[in-house]
């Protein structure tokens, strides 16, 4: 793999070089309904390649133990393992230290975590929380929560009518009550990136702790968090081509030791008594209960797998990809994109004036085109572009130029029928 | 195009183009509203009972061509009908959405289009939310439907 260090110049040999590392993930390689698979849901779930596959299936098949505390050899390899991971995903934020690393379910978990932690801890009535009208669902309902709990307030930040953060919304919106700005790096309906740096400088002008919700951006773009200058960051392994059911939470060392533990239970105590229980320090004190093991051995290979690939490489393809599918289907006829924002990730949400996303959906499905349609989990997003629902294509390093061609016959088959 | 025109037959995209009793029949005295969080489709069904007898009916509301067509159909089928008739041809359309075994399309009339459907397991609700609807407004009981 060590011939990837260096990258091409041309997006030929961008292509040419992403063509190869297809062949690396079997899902891809099926047939769907009589037709190859075009995957183009990746927003919701990347598939995986061998290498990932096949460390978890390693893990289970000569390491498998429970973590920690252990005394044994398999034990302790799995503790390795686990702990290996752990490293992996801090190198891979630049995080200054693995011990701010907390494995968790996703980023849900994660945001629910940090949400629940600081209604506790910081969120008083009068206090200000602040989001933007572009959050997925996961960043917006457990602020709710914390809000309704600590009698804090909830604002939220207006979108553009191509899907960007109103200019000097942010800057304008944050008070001296403003303790919490949490907000989503790269739209998962809209493709928006957000300037998440100049975000979190205006943030702790004010003292506010800055949360970026980064599940659509860490498979896309190269991310890190001191560069960012965040205060907690959170992702979902299995956009990221690693397994479901595990997720990073990265927070500052002060932040996690300021934040109560989410679960009580095994592996999160130092001592324990019936009268009283001393915690772990992070990130054990948001470890309760076995872990996902295998799934951070897993999002561990994944993240390997990613860095040798090369995140400046993935982002110059995708982008690349993106412009050429931008173009072919702006040049369709009724075909709406939502979600324009300068210098957006490969995301292309659109609608059609004859026919819903729902047909869309299955029209394409029926040509083996495998898109997402509906609200995306962002139903404020829809309501704000005044649509119903979008069909969206989000694309990955695997995809090609003419699964996009694909894509675009496709779309002109639904017109076809719903003329 | 044939797995195409499976489900989306012509009478399908007909009444989604065209759908029958979209209005809202000035004597309606029992009212549903149903919802499909899913895809975000919601309908509202509006019928005239007399005397257990569906006089008249009509829907209101915005989704997909599967949603919108099954609404349009039903209507047809089960205006003049008595609320056991129109459950009765329910329980046939249900089984034939969702390929229980020993359905029978045929002594569904025009609402056979909807066979295809069974191969689509994501489009069930669409095409059963106007039932559900309009069983939640004939019958007792909430007023608020939901597929999820």
């Amino acid at each position: 793999m060590t011939e990837r260090a260096q990258p091409p110049e041309t997006a030929a040999d961008l292509r040419a070089d992403m063509l190869r590392l297809r062949e690396e993930f079997p899902a891809l390689h099926q047939r769907v309904r009589g037709r190859p698979l075009v995957y183009l849901d990746n927003a919701a779930t990347t598939h995986k390649p061998r290498v990932v596959l096949e460390a978890m299936t390693r893990f289970y098949a000569e390491d498998n133990s429970n973590i920690h505390r252990g005394v044994h050899a398999l034990s302790v390899r799995a503790t390795e393992a686990y702990e290996q991971a752990r490293s992996t995903v801090a190198r891979f934020l630049n995080a200054p230290s693995a011990s701010e690393i907390v494995f968790l379910r996703g980023t849900t978990e994660a945001i629910n975590l940090i949400a629940h932690g600081l209604a506790h801890c910081r969120l008083r009535p009068g206090d200000e929380v602040l989001i933007t009208h572009m959050e997925h669902h996961s960043n917006i309902v457990p602020w709710q929560m914390a809000c309704n709990q600590s009698g804090a307030t909830l604002k939220v930040v207006p979108i553009t009518d191509n899907g960007e953060l109103e200019p000097g919304a942010v800057e304008r919106m944050i008070t001296d009550r403003t303790r919490v700005v949490s907000v989503v790096h790269v739209s998962n309906s809209l493709g928006t990136v957000n300037p998440v740096r100049e975000i979190c400088a205006l943030a702790h002008r004010v003292g506010a702790v800055v949360v970026v919700d980064g599940a659509q951006a860490v498979a896309h773009m190269a991310v890190d968090v001191q560069e960012i200058g965040c205060d907690a960051y959170a992702f979902s392994g299995h956009k990221l081509m690693g397994p479901t059911g595990v997720g990073t939470l990265w927070a500052r060392q002060e932040l996690l030791a300021e934040l109560p533990p989410y679960q009580g239970g095994g592996d999160m105590i130092e001592v324990v008594t019936f009268e009283k229980t001393t915690y772990a320090k992070a990130p054990a004190k948001f470890e309760a209960g076995t872990p996902n093991i295998s799934g951070a051995v897993g999002l561990g290979a994944a993240v390997f797998y990613i860095e040798q690939v090369g995140l400046d490489r993935i982002h110059a393809y995708e982008t690349w990809l993106l412009e050429r599918a931008t173009e072919q289907m702006q040049a369709i006829p009724g075909l709406r994109l939502i979600g324009t924002a300068p210098g957006k990730a490969a995301i292309l949400a659109f609608t059609l004036d004859t026919a819903h996303p729902h047909d869309i959906g299955t029209i394409l499905d029926m040509e083996g085109v495998a898109i997402r349609t509906g609200h995306h989990c962002t139903q404020p997003v829809m309501v704000r572009m005044g649509v119903p629902a979008t069909a969206r294509a989000s694309l990955s390093l695997y995809n090609t130029p003419e699964e996009i061609d694909t894509l675009c016959r496709a779309v002109n088959k639904v017109k076809e029928v719903f003329q | 195009m044939s797995e195409m025109q499976d489900l989306y037959q012509e009478i399908i995209l007909d009444h989604n183009r065209k759908p029958r009793n979209f209005t809202i029949p000035a004597h309606a005295n029992h009212t549903a509203v149903g919802h499909n969080p899913l895809c975000g489709d919601q309908i509202t069904v509006l019928v005239e009972l007399e005397g257990g007898v569906i006089k008249t009916i009509g829907f209101q509301g915005a989704g997909c061509a599967i949603s919108k067509a099954s609404a349009s159909l039903m209507t047809e089928a089960v205006k003049g009908r008595t609320i056991d008739e129109a459950k009765v041809i329910f329980e046939g359309f249900h089984d034939m959405v969702t390929g229980v075994a020993g359905a029978e399309p045929e002594a569904l009339g025009k609402l056979a289009a909807f066979a295809g459907v069974c191969e689509y397991p994501a489009r069930v609700k669409c095409a059963s939310l106007a039932w559900h609807t309009l069983q939640a407004a004939i019958t007792e009981g909430p007023t608020q439907v939901s597929t999820e």
